[in-house]
């Protein structure tokens, strides 16, 4: 199952939650949550963590757009808006941590 | 109709606040009358959506929680409210205006892995 | 591959639209099939042809009308969402139609996958 997050974890809540009730499968960082996604944030230890449970993906563009791409955690893979279409694609199903 | 999906509607936010809560309910009584197998979750501030004693007449907004009551006589009968949210609100069961299927956390990851598709508002 | 798009959001208010657009585009770049694209609670603002951005600014509403026109696009806008909204046939952009919540529930059995665009 893919889980696609779009809000800044350093300020809500929709990615711990996900966490707490997801059990494995893939994370999709997209919009704010990109945020989410880079080296030295307070909450870079909780997505080093995830990795072990979950392919972590984040959506370059929007990475790009805030000025943070030269900082991704090492093991997060980015991906364009084709790699967000395929990631739909390969996985049954997939929820908005609105 | 012979194709039924499993739909689940994953409702996390709180009723009045904002029209999420209220326009996701509407789109849960349509599903109903499309027979589909309708789950409804309740996860973070989404079980407030349940709470017993809603008065809105102060706030002049139409109180929408006796439809959580009549999901029943639409064959809506799956609703889920996850433990620790109830929890973290100092919420029981018995503060809930229905019937509830009460799961942990890792449960409702689990029914949510099996659905077809997943709705979140 | 069929998907459902769903959109929750106005647009230039939050980047749901935005995304959703992109990811429509990326997928039918891809040739993928968009079944449908339904505009629900704020979303039905995507819809106003009455919207008017500054010149050197995307303009959302007519980017999805033209996407729609180039690749038979089903553009849909709740009809409930929207008359609470005062978005009406009157100032309906190209491209879309008002009509019933019955068009996302079709829509979730009719695709193959699901996405919501939201806040």
């Amino acid at each position: 199952m893919l889980h696609i997050i779009n809000k800044s974890p350093l300020t809500n809540g929709s990615l711990d939650c996900c966490l707490r009730v997801a059990e494995s499968g893939a994370i999709l960082l997209i919009e704010d949550a990109v945020y989410g996604a880079t080296k030295g944030s307070a909450i870079e230890g909780k997505i080093r963590d995830a990795m072990g449970q979950f392919k972590i993906h984040v959506l370059l563009p929007d990475l790009e757009a805030r000025g943070l791409a030269d900082r991704i955690i090492e093991g997060v893979t980015t991906v364009d808006y084709g790699g967000f279409v395929e990631l739909v694609a390969g996985n049954k199903n997939c929820q908005s941590w609105l | 109709m012979s194709d039924i999906k499993k739909f689940m509607f994953v409702n996390r936010k709180a009723p009045y606040g904002t029209i999420y809560a209220l326009e996701s309910l509407e789109v849960v009584l349509i599903t109903a009358a499309f027979d589909q197998d309708v789950s409804l979750v309740f996860i973070d501030d989404g079980v407030y959506q349940l709470k017993k004693g809603q008065q809105t007449k102060g706030i002049e907004t139409k109180n929408f929680s006796p439809t959580y009551r009549a999901l029943d006589g639409y064959d809506v009968e799956k609703l889920y409210v996850e433990k620790e949210s109830l929890e973290a609100r100092g919420l029981s069961e018995e503060d809930l205006l229905v019937d509830v299927t009460v799961l942990g956390s890792k449960e409702m990851g689990e029914l949510m892995d099996q659905q077809d598709v997943v709705l979140s508002f | 591959m069929k998907f459902g798009i769903v959109i929750n959001e106005g647009p230039y208010q939050h980047q749901a639209s935005d995304t959703a657009y992109l990811f429509c585009k990326a997928a039918l770049e891809k040739g993928h099939e968009i079944f449908r694209v339904f505009f629900y609670h704020d979303g039905v603002n995507n819809a106003s042809r009455l919207t008017e951005p500054p010149q050197d600014d995307r303009n959302i509403v007519a980017r999805w009308s033209k996407l729609a026109e180039e690749h038979k696009l089903d553009l849909v806008v709740c009809v409930a969402a929207a008359l609470r909204r005062g978005i009406k046939d009157e100032n309906l952009a190209p491209g879309f139609r008002i009509s019933g919540l019955g068009q996302l529930v079709e829509a979730g059995i009719q695709a193959d996958r699901m996405v919501t665009f939201g806040d």
